[in-house]
């Protein structure tokens, strides 16, 4: 298993000018590695729609690589994406996912079958036609340049430490640290979208 | 008749009324009902149709088109857009983008009794989410489906168009 701050530190070294999405554990531990925070965007949540955001996004900016930093629970929830991304084929989609087998922000409870699913091999046969798995970061640090420049849909399933929370929800610090508002407003501005 | 024929709601008029409103892509679920619109949609080389899996998907992904600049149209049925509440809240009411959802009203009569479960929660489900909404029933109404483009470009908020014909329509 790997450190979701080391997966996005390999990342931000080849990141470019990526347009970078965030769902789950990575939507508040991106922000403190990226470089670009006029290239992220938070898109919000519901129930795994990051994923559908981020697709759409993909779609509507054909001549921009869009990456989302995906998680196991939400992909769970909207499993059907999956489909839908591969039935439009967008070159300039990189669809991270990042397992650490756990909804971490519940406590640590496991997500259903967590040892066992192959999300690569699933997101192979649904049709991406790139896909990767990587437990160790060695391997990560191979292939990124690969991944970042060849045609997508990529897929890239990775197997992170579980960061588990428990602390009530009270207590915890849940605004992102740039609104979604804020950052959707900074992208257009940067993209010249008015 | 001629006259009730004439009045039958056009697949023409959706596809004229969305390209008036510079529609890009259409976000939707084809299903046995709107086969022909579907066939005319993708004749369009103005028009993206995407297909989704399920109409979750919809609020978000016509949400990424439209931060993008673009103007996606989301199509599916009540049935769906009931299974998508918790999508809409957060990717479509939340969100602050226009966004016009075209809703096939299935199970709704006019004249008859509405027996169909879809159809009696359809617009309570509306009024709970604080959704504006138009009824388009026949070709006539079509206009309305402008009047909903401009009420969610006035209020960067989602604006209904139900499709109460969807059983005549958009098949030949």
């Amino acid at each position: 298993m790997i450190h979701a701050d080391d997966v996005f530190r390999v990342f931000e070294e080849h990141r470019g000018k990526a347009i970078v999405t965030t769902g789950g554990v990575a939507g508040r531990k991106w922000p403190q590695t990226s470089n670009n925070p006029e290239r992220d965007v938070s898109m919000g949540s519901a129930m795994g729609q990051t994923t559908s955001a981020a697709f759409g996004l993909a779609l509507g900016l054909p001549d921009e690589k869009i990456v989302l930093f995906d998680s196991e629970g939400a992909l769970l929830m909207n499993l059907g994406v999956l489909a839908s991304i591969a039935g439009k084929q967008p070159k300039n989609f990189v669809h991270f996912l990042l397992d650490n087998e756990v909804y971490a922000t519940t406590g640590g409870q496991p997500v259903p079958n967590n040892t066992n699913i192959d999300y690569a091999s699933m997101a192979k046969s649904i049709g991406y036609p790139s896909t990767y798995h990587f437990d160790n970061l060695e391997d990560l640090a191979t292939n990124i340049e690969t991944i970042m420049n060849e045609d997508g849909p990529v897929f890239v399933s990775i197997k992170i430490v579980p960061e588990i929370e428990n602390a009530p929800m009270a207590l915890r610090d849940m605004v992102p640290a740039r609104p979604r508002p804020q950052t959707i407003k900074e992208l257009r501005e940067e993209l010249g979208i008015s | 008749m001629v006259e009730q024929q004439a009045a039958i709601l056009r697949p023409e008029t959706l596809v004229d009324e969305f390209k008036k409103n510079g529609v890009t892509h259409v976000v939707t679920i084809p299903d046995s009902e709107t086969n022909y619109l579907y066939e005319l949609m993708l004749d369009q080389d103005w028009l993206d149709v995407v297909p989704i899996s399920r109409e979750g998907e919809s609020p978000g992904t016509a949400l990424g088109l439209a931060i993008a600049g673009k103007v996606p149209v989301v199509l599916i049925q009540n049935t769906g857009m009931m299974e998508a509440g918790d999508s809409i809240r957060g990717m479509a009411i939340d969100a602050g983008f226009p966004m016009v959802f075209v809703v096939g009203y299935r199970g709704w009569t006019r004249r008859g009794v509405i027996r169909d479960s879809a159809a009696k929660y359809t617009e309570p489900f509306l009024n709970a989410f604080g959704l504006d909404y138009y009824f388009v029933e026949n070709n006539t109404d079509g206009d309305r489906i402008t009047t909903a483009f401009e009420q969610a470009r006035a209020t960067n908020r989602p604006v209904v168009v139900l499709i109460g014909d969807e059983y005549h329509g958009f098949n030949r």
